[in-house]
C-alpha cells in the first residue's frame, strides 16, 4: 500500500501544507480589506492593519452610507439585478423549451439555433453597440443596463439540454390530456426544472451585479451609475469628477477605511449568494461539459 | 401533431430582442468603412472604403498593443491549463473529505469577484508604499516593487493575478474528470507494485489528458482576449507600453475620443480573426476529442 511508505506520509504532509496555504492565499486579501475597513483611520493609512482590526470603528461605514452618491448606485444596482434576472431567465425558458424540441416536431429549431448561436461567434463590438443604445434613446435609462444582455445564449444551451434529458413521456402525457405547448412548459418543465432553474439565477445574479462597464459608457450621470461602475470610477480610477459633493465629503470617501468599506460591501452580495451557488455550479458545470 | 405556432410566438421576444441588440449592431460595422460623425449619421457619412484599414495597418502603436494581446492572454491560457492541472491532481490525494471541502470553498471564491473589487484589493495590497505585498517583499530582504506601475512588472502582475483568481474554478473540470476513472487501474497498480507516483504519472496524468487537450484547443479562440475587465481595472499611463490591449485601445479610441469609424475597424478585424480561430479550434476539438458544445 502506498499510503504506507514513509515517501508518501513525507509528500501528504507537504502536499496539506501546501494547498493550505494556496486557500489561504484566495481569501486573506478580503480578510485584509475586512479588518481595514474595521480600523481607525491613523493605523490604516500607517499600513499597520494586517488581518484584524486595529482600533475597531464602523466609521468607514457609516461615512460609506451617508454618501449619498452610494446610496443612489446601490439601488440601480439591486434594480438592474432583479429585473435582468427575472426577465432574464423568463426569456431563457420561453427560448430553450421550443429549441428542445426534436428537428422532426419543429420545423425551423435549426435555423433558430443558428440565429442565436452565430452571435456568440460573432458581434458588432463594442462601438456599433454602443451608437445603437444612443440611437433608440436608450441612455441613461436602466433598460440599456438590462435589454442589451437580457438572452444569454450559453444560459439557453444549458437549459434545452436539461429539458432535453427529461423524459418524453412525461410530454406526451400532457399533450394527451389536452394541454398546449404553453401550459406544458408551465406546468410541466417548469417545476421538474426548479434546481437548474435556481443555478442558472443565481449565476445571472452575480454577473448582472458585477457589471460594470455598460453603466459606465450608457449613464451619462453618475447618479444613475450602478454601484460597480461607480466602485470602478471613484476607487479603481480613483476620478473624482464626476462626483459632484463638498470637499469635506471627498476626503471621507477618500480615506482608506472607507474605500475598504466599499469595496467589501460591493462584494457582500456574492460572499452572500456564494454558498448556495456553490452547491449547485459544481453539477451545472458538469452538466454542461459531459455529454455522451 | 401538436399544433407548432405557439413555438414560433414563444421565440418571438427573445429574436427580436437578439435582432435588435446582436443582428443590427453587426449591420452598424459598415462604419469601418466610413468617415462616421454621429450627427451625420449612418447614411450621411462619408464612404472612405478600406482607408480605415490602410490606416491600420500604419497606425505606430498598433504594432506593439496586438503583441501586448498575444503575449499577456497565452501565458495567462498556458498558466490557466497548467496550474489547475496540478491542482486538481494534489487536491486528488487529499483524504480528509472536510479540508477537500474547505480548500475547494476557499479556491473558487475569487472566481465569483468582479475585477472591479479584485482591481480595488490589488491597488491596496500590492501599494509600493507599504501594501500588504510589498511588507513581504521588504521582510525577505528586497527593495520593494510596483507591480501595477513598473513595465518589467505589470504583465506578470496581470498574469499572476488571473490566475490567482481562476485557478479554483478551472480544476472543476478537471476534478470531474479525475472522478471518472476507473479505481480498478490503480488497484492493478497496486498488485504490480506501482508506487504513487508512478500510478500519478501514467494512470492520472493520461486520464486527464483528452480534457486537457479538448480546453487547450478550445481556448485557442482566445488568443486575441487579453482581458478586457482586468487590465482596464489594472492599468494606468505609467505601463500603457506594456499593457494596452486590443480591447482597451478600442475603448479608448472610440469611447473617449470620439474616432468611432477607426475604433469599429478595429473591433472588426478582431472580431474577423477571432471567429475564425474559434470556428476552427472547435473542429479541431470535434476531430481529436469527439467534442460537441450541443
Amino acid at each position: 500500500m502506498y499510503h504506507k511508505t514513509l515517501g508518501y506520509k513525507i509528500f501528504n504532509i507537504g502536499n496539506y501544507v501546501f494547498l493550505g496555504l494556496l486557500s489561504l492565499l484566495c481569501i486573506l486579501p478580503i480578510i485584509h480589506i475586512l479588518a481595514v475597513s474595521f480600523s481607525s483611520m491613523a493605523p490604516a493609512s500607517s499600513n499597520l492593519v494586517g488581518f484584524w482590526p486595529i482600533g475597531f470603528t464602523t466609521d468607514a461605514y457609516e461615512k460609506t452610507f451617508g454618501n449619498s452618491n452610494f446610496l443612489n448606485s446601490l439601488g440601480v444596482s439591486v434594480m438592474r439585478t432583479v429585473l435582468s434576472t427575472v426577465i432574464g431567465m423568463a426569456l431563457c425558458l420561453m427560448t430553450a423549451y421550443p429549441l428542445s424540441k426534436e428537428d422532426l416536431h419543429f420545423r425551423g429549431r435549426t435555423m433558430y439555433i443558428w440565429i442565436f448561436v452565430f452571435t456568440i461567434l460573432f458581434s458588432g463590438g463594442l462601438i456599433p453597440s454602443y451608437i445603437l443604445v444612443q440611437k433608440i434613446g436608450l441612455m441613461d435609462s436602466i433598460w440599456a443596463l438590462v435589454l442589451p444582455g437580457a438572452v444569454s445564449v450559453w444560459n439557453v444551451i444549458l437549459m434545452l439540454n436539461f429539458f432535453r434529458s427529461l423524459p418524453k413521456e412525461l410530454e406526451e402525457a400532457a399533450f394527451l390530456d389536452g394541454a398546449g405547448q404553453l401550459k406544458t412548459l408551465v406546468l410541466v418543465f417548469i417545476p421538474l426544472s426548479m434546481p437548474s432553474i435556481a443555478t442558472l439565477s443565481l449565476f445571472t445574479m452575480v454577473y448582472q451585479w458585477n457589471s460594470w462597464f455598460d453603466g459606465m459608457i450608457y449613464m451619462r450621470d453618475i447618479k444613475d451609475y450602478p454601484l460597480a461602475s461607480l466602485l470602478q470610477t471613484i476607487i479603481v480610477q480613483q476620478d473624482f469628477s464626476k462626483i459632484n459633493v463638498d470637499p469635506k465629503q471627498l476626503e471621507n470617501i477618500s480615506q482608506r477605511t472607507v474605500r475598504a468599506a466599499q469595496i467589501f460591501i460591493g462584494a457582500l452580495p456574492i460572499l452572500l449568494v456564494y454558498p448556495f451557488l456553490q452547491r449547485f455550479f459544481v453539477k451545472g458545470m458538469v452538466i454542461g461539459a459531459v455529454k455522451e | 401533431m401538436k399544433r407548432n405556432w405557439p413555438l414560433h410566438v414563444m421565440l418571438l421576444p427573445t429574436l427580436v430582442l437578439v435582432i435588435i441588440f446582436q443582428y443590427v449592431p453587426m449591420a452598424g460595422i459598415v462604419i469601418a468603412f466610413q468617415d462616421f460623425k454621429p450627427w451625420k449619421g449612418l447614411t450621411g457619412s462619408e464612404w472612405v472604403g478600406l482607408d480605415n484599414f490602410r490606416f491600420l495597418f500604419k497606425y505606430p502603436d498598433i504594432g506593439q498593443v496586438v503583441w501586448n494581446t498575444l503575449v499577456i492572454a497565452f501565458f495567462k491560457m498556458a498558466a490557466g491549463l497548467i496550474v489547475p492541472f496540478l491542482f486538481a491532481i494534489l487536491l486528488n490525494e487529499v483524504r480528509l473529505m472536510a479540508f477537500k471541502r474547505v480548500t475547494q470553498t476557499l479556491v473558487y471564491l475569487p472566481h465569483f469577484l468582479s475585477w472591479v473589487i479584485l482591481g480595488g484589493i490589488l491597488l491596496d495590497i500590492l501599494a509600493p508604499d507599504g501594501g500588504l505585498v510589498n511588507k513581504a517583499v521588504t521582510a525577505l530582504g528586497f527593495e520593494p516593487v510596483f507591480f501595477l506601475g513598473d513595465n518589467n512588472w505589470f504583465r506578470f502582475t496581470l498574469i499572476v493575478s488571473d490566475v490567482w483568481k481562476e485557478f479554483g474554478f478551472g480544476t472543476i473540470v478537471f476534478l470531474a474528470a479525475l472522478a471518472g476513472i476507473n479505481p480498478a487501474l490503480y488497484e492493478a497498480a497496486e498488485v504490480d507494485g506501482a508506487s504513487r507516483l508512478k500510478q500519478t504519472l501514467h494512470i492520472t496524468m493520461p486520464a486527464l489528458m483528452p480534457i486537457t487537450i479538448v480546453l487547450g484547443t478550445l481556448s485557442i479562440g482566445n488568443i486575441l482576449n487579453a482581458g478586457f475587465d482586468q487590465v482596464f481595472n489594472l492599468y494606468n499611463p505609467l505601463v500603457m507600453e506594456k499593457g494596452d490591449i486590443i480591447d482597451t485601445f478600442v475603448y479608448r479610441l472610440g469611447i473617449l475620443n470620439g474616432k468611432m469609424s477607426f475604433a469599429t475597424t478595429v473591433g472588426l478585424f478582431k472580431s474577423v480573426v477571432a471567429t475564425i480561430l474559434i470556428a476552427t479550434s472547435y473542429r479541431l476539438a470535434y476531430k481529436f476529442a469527439n467534442y460537441r458544445v450541443f
